[in-house]
């Protein structure tokens, strides 16, 4: 049998039904009778709803039914939670509006939807919601984050005076204000981290199902967590017990963070088919998907290191205006508290660490986790700084972190983390040879020589993911607990079924998850399938998102993968006569040590259903459940290496190479973690020379499609260079770590680390992301001028 | 309503439909043919891609009226779902798809690049697939699947 256990590059079981077109992705989906839902969206950034008229839609050829807010307000509908809250710094709760399914009485953002139309044909919706009749009474908005906390701008809510949803803090201000004042040097950056659309190429899309008889509602979501979907809506929305809403997330077609909240258009499908006693479906347009879909970063940073005269890091001190939006998105307050200033570290032993961070409403679309969320921020922020510090002292890019960084583990950093394992160094110097760093000084004069500004940039980074324990999830505000849950059933002939509460949208779990059963009974993939994604098969679960599916919910399968060894060992015992001390599982055979006696996998499995002559007392079959909740964050880190060549005529950046050596812990499959690599560097490279979402001053979002928000293509890239320097997590039982936003935190500070480099000849020490040929040109235009 | 005729991976169908009626809701909706997929809503993005009379074309582009007498093929005419075509196979050997969703358009696109260049370099291939994003494999793995996949088919 060919090895097919942990760390081979099993081909994906699940790619056959993607390429021939039978994947069976939420839209795919189509129930008897249902309905279609339409949604009337704000074009306003900020308006109070004066009146809405919905008789002529109501009169339309196909509708069944047009609701508002005060429908769903008159049947008791709850507002749209938040599943972690963040304490202003002096322990007093944050601003906490509700965020209603539809909008009662004023409209926040561009895209809020204020009325469902639903029909019998999508075309019959969509041209009975264009009869729709709002009237809206625009006030001033401010979508920027910055001018949001001005003492004269718009207020967005009563209840968060000066647009203010939290005050954060962390770490010993007093400790690092006196190292800054004896400090050699200091250094200061303010810097924008540009926002962005996550963009999966699926659109979200739901639908509501109601069954009268048993009063049981099934939603098909597009969902990476359809266990939190169910609890969020069920519990706080709806008020719809468990035992009767089964939610269903099929096929997802790519998420990256944005398909983790829970969105106000899987409750009205679920509402309106309980309403209407039929299937009610929605898909949004890609252009709803613009001003629907949580966007992601979109923080003002002022940031200040402080060095000795020998280069070692002092203390950091910053202060960040994080965006979250018109309402607070499920995960919005986190993403720039608990999973960004907690990050400032990085891979250094900086010794004292202030960091506060405002989280600020403004009239754009909320903001939440995004690839990577949070720790691409705080990356960006500390690698920006170190190369500005280098260049400062005259130190070389490479040995001032060297310098710096952490080398013994387990590591306490100065904000709440405790790294368990890392080699940084050796990290840095697989991504030193895979990105040719040290012979780049020919290569830029070759270019220099052409005309060109060649420069090189280098990022290292820590990323905290497999979240979380939960007791230290629960007091830092989180609403639920973050373990994983794995079932693995063995059948009577010995195949295998496993249940598990991730959920996979392209990360190929249904592989490399069979793999970690194959490596444990001895088997090989095809004997095993991975069932995830539907509440009414998986016992339950807290999904996909900040790189948790193989720490979390594959450490699951393992903890249950042991129990099943550990009753087949009492079935084998008695099966070979044996004392259970005495028996021995390895490769699919339990064996008795120090004899030839041995049986198989698969006879104990069908003994465990044919319980004839059996263990007295041990319960029949073989199928065994496990809540795994990790004692600590897993702790991935890299270095990653940009190299790019700048046309200073027209400003065009050019990727020219792209290298990533990272720890990703233990490699369960090494072509899946080289495909997840590859696909964050590439949304990192987006973030760094492509993509921002704009708004105008009146809160209108201008980069609305793709005709323009810059998407990453093809010819955007070159082949990518990958590396691995392994250490394993010390704390969980598959020694991994994380690998699904490495690329996504590292890319963006060493591309514009290259782009600075290649420019600062000319004076430049900051280029804020997007680097674009305009804005390239422009700084060129003025350094020269 | 208009009656549109085509053949649609080897079967002749007619249907009555909404002159509106685009040529990927036809497909998707009408056929139940849901291996085509709808990414966006401007032209963008290539998810949709099927050939019209043996070329590349994207189906949220065109009415399906104006499909009418023309030789539809989607991914699902590729393959029987067991033996999977050279194209197909070789995405699945280079790990060339993640979540599936942008493949069946990526797939019915390269071909048409396949049949007029047996041999694509990395940058042809590259500039080929302009108008067929994918958000997460980064292009890396979808630029060696289709070179494999061109060599596999003869080229």
């Amino acid at each position: 049998m060919a090895n097919e256990g942990i760390g081979a590059a099993v081909r994906r079981k699940e790619d056959a039904r993607f390429l021939t077109g039978r994947a069976n992705y939420t839209d795919d989906i189509n129930r008897p009778g249902q309905l279609y839902m339409v949604l009337v969206r704000s074009p306003e950034a900020h308006a109070e709803l004066v009146r809405i008229d919905t008789a002529a839609a109501e009169a339309a050829d196909g509708v069944v039914a047009v609701f508002t807010g005060a429908d769903l307000e008159a049947d008791g509908v709850g507002g749209i939670p938040c599943a972690w809250a963040v304490d202003h710094e002096d322990g007093t709760p944050m601003a906490e509006p509700v965020h209603p399914v539809l909008a009662q009485g004023r409209v926040r953002h561009v895209g809020d939807p204020v009325v469902a139309v639903i029909a019998e044909t999508k075309a019959q919706a969509r041209a009975a919601a264009g009869l729709v009749d709002v009237e809206y009474q625009p006030v001033p908005a401010i979508a920027d984050v910055a001018g949001a906390v001005e003492s004269d701008a718009p207020q967005i809510w009563d209840e968060a005076p000066g647009n203010i949803c939290f005050k954060f803090g962390i770490g010993d201000a007093e400790a690092v204000d006196a190292a800054f004042d004896g400090a050699a040097h200091v250094v200061t950056l303010d810097l924008v981290n540009n926002r962005l659309i996550p963009n999966a190429i699926e659109p979200r899309a739901a639908i509501g199902e109601f069954e009268p008889t048993s009063g049981e509602y099934t939603l098909y979501t597009t969902s990476q967590n359809p266990h939190v979907i169910r609890l969020l809506m069920g519990a706080f929305v709806l008020h719809i017990p468990e035992h009767k809403l089964r939610v269903i997330a099929p096929d997802v077609g790519g998420a990256f963070g944005s398909k983790i909240f829970h969105y106000a258009e899987e409750a009205l499908v679920t509402w309106a088919s309980g309403k209407l006693a039929l299937p009610v479906k929605w898909t949004a347009e890609r252009s709803e998907s613009f001003m629907s879909d949580a966007h992601g970063r979109d923080h003002v940073t002022h940031a200040e290191l402080a060095l000795d005269d020998e280069g070692m890091f002092l203390a950091l001190r910053t202060k960040t205006l994080a965006n979250l939006g018109a309402y607070i998105s499920t995960f919005g307050p986190a993403v720039p508290t608990y999973m960004h200033a907690v990050l400032f570290a990085g891979c250094y032993t900086t010794p004292v660490i202030r960091a506060v961070v405002h989280g600020v409403f403004t009239n754009t679309v909320p903001v939440d986790a995004y690839r990577g969320a949070g720790r691409p921020e705080a990356t960006f922020m500390l690698e920006r700084l170190v190369d500005i510090a280098a260049r400062k002292l005259g130190m070389s890019r490479v040995e001032i972190r060297r310098k710096n960084f952490i080398k013994d583990f387990p590591y306490q950093t100065p904000v709440a983390l405790e790294y368990d394992s890392g080699d940084y160094g050796g990290t840095l110097d697989v991504a030193l040879e895979l990105g040719s760093w040290n012979d780049f000084e020919t290569r830029r004069e070759e270019a220099r020589a052409r005309g060109k500004f060649r420069g090189i940039g280098l990022s290292t980074f820590i990323e905290a993911c497999g979240a979380a324990p939960s007791a230290l999830a629960g007091q830092l505000g989180a609403r639920a607990g973050l373990f994983e849950v794995g079932q693995v059933r063995v059948h009577p002939t010995g195949s295998v079924t496993v249940f598990t509460g991730s959920h996979s949208h392209g990360q190929g779990h249904e592989t490399a998850f069979a793999q970690i059963v194959c490596e444990a009974l001895g088997m090989s993939v095809d004997q095993v399938d991975v069932v995830h994604g539907d509440t009414g098969r998986v016992p339950f679960g807290m999904g996909t998102y900040g790189s948790r599916s193989l720490a979390v919910g594959g450490s699951a399968i393992q903890k249950a993968l042991e129990k099943i060894i550990a009753k087949g060992k009492k079935i084998a015992a008695h099966m070979m006569e044996a004392s259970e001390g005495d028996v021995e599982f390895a490769d699919g055979q339990f064996t008795v040590v120090g004899t030839d006696k041995s049986t198989t996998f698969g006879e104990v499995a069908l003994t465990a259903y044919v319980p004839h002559d059996y263990p007295e007392g041990l319960e029949p079959g073989l199928d065994e459940t496990a809540f795994y909740d990790p004692v600590n964050f897993t702790y991935p880190a890299g270095a990653h290496i940009a190299e790019v060549e700048i046309d200073p005529e027209t400003g065009v950046v050019e990727l020219v190479a792209l290298s990533a050596a990272d720890d990703v812990g233990r490699i369960i499959n090494p072509m899946i973690v080289e495909g997840q690599m590859h696909g964050g560097m590439a949304q990192g490279v987006g973030q760094a020379l492509l993509e921002a979402c704009r708004y105008d001053d009146d809160g209108q979002l201008l980069t609305g499609s793709y005709m323009n928000y810059t998407m990453p293509r093809a010819t955007n890239f070159p082949f990518f260079a990958t590396g691995h320097n392994i250490t394993h997590c010390t704390h969980n039982p598959l020694g991994v770590k994380g690998v699904g936003e490495v690329g996504a935190i590292g890319v963006p500070a060493a591309v514009i680390n290259a782009v600075v480099d290649a420019l600062a000849h000319l004076g430049v020490e900051h280029v804020d992301m997007p680097a674009t040929p305009e804005k390239v040109w422009r700084i060129i235009q003025d350094a020269t001028a | 309503m208009p009656t549109v005729s085509m053949t649609v991976n080897g079967k002749q169908v007619s249907a009555d439909v909404e002159a509106r009626t685009l040529l990927v809701e036809f497909i998707r909706e009408h056929l139940d043919l849901t291996g085509t997929h709808v990414g966006c809503d401007t032209s963008q993005c290539g998810a949709c891609v099927v050939h019209l009379d043996g070329r590349s074309v994207k189906s949220c582009t065109m009415l399906a009226l104006e499909a009418d007498g023309a030789e539809v093929t989607t991914i699902e005419s590729l393959s029987n779902g067991v033996e999977l075509h050279p194209m197909q196979a070789a995405f699945k050997e280079h790990h060339g798809l993640q979540c599936g969703f942008c493949t069946p358009g990526v797939v019915m696109s390269v071909l048409d690049l396949v049949s007029r260049n047996p041999d694509p370099s990395e940058a042809e291939v590259r500039d080929w697939l302009e108008g067929n994003l994918c958000r997460c494999t980064g292009y890396h793995n979808i630029i060696k699947s289709v070179q494999a996949g061109a060599a596999a088919m003869g080229g």
